[in-house]
């Protein structure tokens, strides 16, 4: 990133400067601006003010999320088109394609745990999957909605552009796709634009199906477990500190470990405060299953080859689109047979 | 300057928006733009609709707006389809070229 | 407040679709549309339709702008080249005549309106689920017509589009 920042910005010659310098900044501005309707946990209270761990709420936060998401193409699609050049065109097209294509299995998906919950806003869906069936298994919509979550994780990939659907920059067919012409700055904005979607597209995916800041073990059991892992995590540290592979890992990993400790003793002492138990534990459990999706994302990456473009397309049109409509039809006829 | 905006002004932008548009939809020579200077028209509609019913306090007219929404897309799909089959044929989106029945 | 957030976004709506008027590339024009839609969704806010607002920028500009950038690319459409030259006194002219007949138009919108009171934003709220409920009552019939109107669509898009035509 810094190491982008500081070099020169080339501009082509025979580029459409205005929408050529647009494009990244498009993609990075809508990349970055559904960040302010996701809430990271629950309502809080220090001293005389009590807020919401979030920066707006609207009633209709997915839906503005999805808004959001549907005009992202927009920054691809342009620099693609002013790089003037045809690979990066047709990075362009595809991209745009692709995404009009796995837009409606998204929203068909997104639409099954809403018509559970009955209700478009993140907050009450959070708290309408808070507590647990028998006593132990979670209330996440993950369960009776799993279907809706792989579609949705599948169009998610698709949306962000990301292996196995990085059509829009393969880059032993269309040199480097929609980004071709841009270096320095810009360039990175096309990243940090691709990895905020990332994050986003996590984010909503942890708010729908799986129950936010919810911990997924009943309060006394799911109290300890960060402190479980990461005083485990100061512990594996601290031991391979003292039995260094280099000569660096001596200070290096029991600092580390310390570190991790030292966050272990702040959970521990956040059990006899309140306040901070709430924050604690709600950033703790949204960015642990954040962070383990974004973990798939990569994984999926390193694992899986990229798709050809007609495979791309059948397979949003003939298997996914129709599976996430039966899985709607199927979910609207139990919420209405269930309900009065 | 007021808090209370009257409920001219947004007639007063949406009959200025459709008077860009038709004035889009006259001048212009390139079928897209000239398509796009109907879906401009279109959404000049729209505010009308949204406005009376903040005025009627109902949401018939939210409904309205919807329903021009989905006209809009359905004509869009055709027209584009329209527009791709006349530039294969005639390799020329000027309007003022495309003027005979029979190529 | 409420009057500042309609002047900025009025403004920048008006200035995007004079620039979709007067820009002679296509692309540019699509862009300048997708700024009046943006600007429009706010003013939908403002009135209380927030599900049409989220609608707007769904429908309009993720969907429908979408196709006609992805036209306009595949095209590879240029710059209009103008047919006739106006003189300089005749383009003078008509920027005046413009903007008394928008006057114009604005003076009997103006006279022609009762008194009513003023939008103050907060003063109706449009909820999704209202839109939800009078849209599967009320309307369910042209509700239904229209998913025809989309089926038609649909078919004469791909007969259109077919290679044989």
């Amino acid at each position: 990133m810094v190491k982008l920042i500081t070099k020169e910005g080339l501009i082509p010659s025979h580029v459409n400067k205005l929408f050529y310098l647009m494009a990244p900044f498009v993609a990075v501005a809508l990349g970055l601006i559904s960040i302010a309707v996701i809430p990271f946990g629950p309502e809080i209270t220090i001293g005389p003010v009590t807020t919401w761990m979030q920066l707006t709420d609207l009633r209709i936060g997915i839906l503005f999320v999805i808004a959001v998401s549907s005009v992202g193409v927009y920054g691809v699609a342009l620099g693609g088109w002013a790089s003037n050049n045809k690979y990066s065109l047709l990075g362009g097209l595809r991209s745009s394609a692709q995404m009009i294509s796995y837009e409606l299995p998204l929203a068909l998906a997104v639409a099954a745990p809403l018509l559970l919950a009955n209700t478009l806003s993140f907050r009450d869906m959070v708290n309408y999957q808070s507590g647990y069936w028998l006593g132990f298994i979670p209330r996440w919509n993950l369960i009776p909605e799993i279907i809706a979550f792989i579609v949705f994780m599948i169009a998610g990939f698709a949306e962000t552009n990301r292996v196995p659907f990085d059509l829009p920059e393969a880059e032993n067919e269309l040199v480097a796709g929609f980004h071709t012409e841009y270096s320095s700055m810009n360039f990175a904005a096309f990243f940090m634009a691709e990895y905020s979607n990332m994050v986003t597209v996590t984010a909503v995916a942890t708010l729908l199906f799986l129950g936010g800041w919810q911990p997924p073990f009943p309060a006394p059991y799911s109290d300890v477990v960060p402190i479980l892992v990461f005083a485990l995590a100061g512990l594996i540290a601290v031991y391979h500190g003292l039995h260094p592979a280099r000569r660096m890992d001596k200070f290096t990993l029991p600092a580390t470990g310390l570190v991790f400790l030292g966050i272990a003793a702040i959970f521990g002492l956040s059990l006899f405060v309140p306040v901070l138990k709430t924050i604690l534990m709600a950033l703790f459990w949204f960015c642990g299953k954040i962070l383990i999706l974004l973990f798939v994302f990569i994984w999926v990456r390193a694992t899986l080859p990229r798709f050809r473009y007609d495979q791309l397309m059948r397979f949003a049109w003939i298997f996914l689109f129709p599976l996430a409509m039966l899985n709607l039809l199927a979910t609207s006829l139990i919420v209405a047979l269930t309900t009065k | 300057m007021p808090n209370a905006v009257p409920l001219s002004w947004y007639l007063i932008l949406s009959a200025i928006l459709f008077g860009l548009g038709v004035a889009g939809f006259i001048f212009r020579r390139n079928i897209i733009t000239v398509f796009m200077s109907i879906e401009l028209m279109l959404n000049a509609v729209n505010l009308t609709f949204v406005t009376f019913s903040y005025q009627f306090k109902q949401v018939d007219g939210h409904i309205y707006s919807f329903f021009v929404m989905v006209v809009a897309a359905a004509e869009a799909a055709v027209g584009l389809a329209i527009i791709l089959t006349v530039f294969k044929n005639r390799s020329t989106l000027m309007i003022d070229d495309v003027n005979s029945m029979k190529y | 407040m409420t009057a500042l957030i309609f002047l900025i976004f009025a403004c920048i709506a008006v200035f995007c679709g004079i620039s979709l008027v007067v820009q002679t590339h296509p692309i540019a024009s699509a862009l300048s549309l997708i700024g009046v839609m943006g600007s429009l969704a706010i003013l939908y806010l403002q009135l209380g339709g927030e599900f049409i607002a989220m609608a707007q920028i769904i429908v309009y500009a993720g969907a429908i702008m979408v196709l006609f950038v992805f036209v306009i690319m595949l095209l590879n459409a240029g710059a209009e080249t103008p047919t006739f030259q106006a003189s300089t006194f005749v383009k003078y002219l008509g920027i005046v005549l413009l903007v008394a007949f928008l006057g114009l138009i604005s003076f009997i919108i103006q006279a022609a309106l009762p008194k009513t009171e003023g939008v103050v934003f907060g003063g109706f709220q449009g909820t999704a689920a209202d839109v939800g409920r009078k849209l599967f009552t009320s309307y369910l019939l042209p509700f239904e017509v229209t998913s025809v109107l989309i089926l038609i669509a649909l078919v004469g898009a791909i007969v259109l589009a077919r290679k044989e035509i």
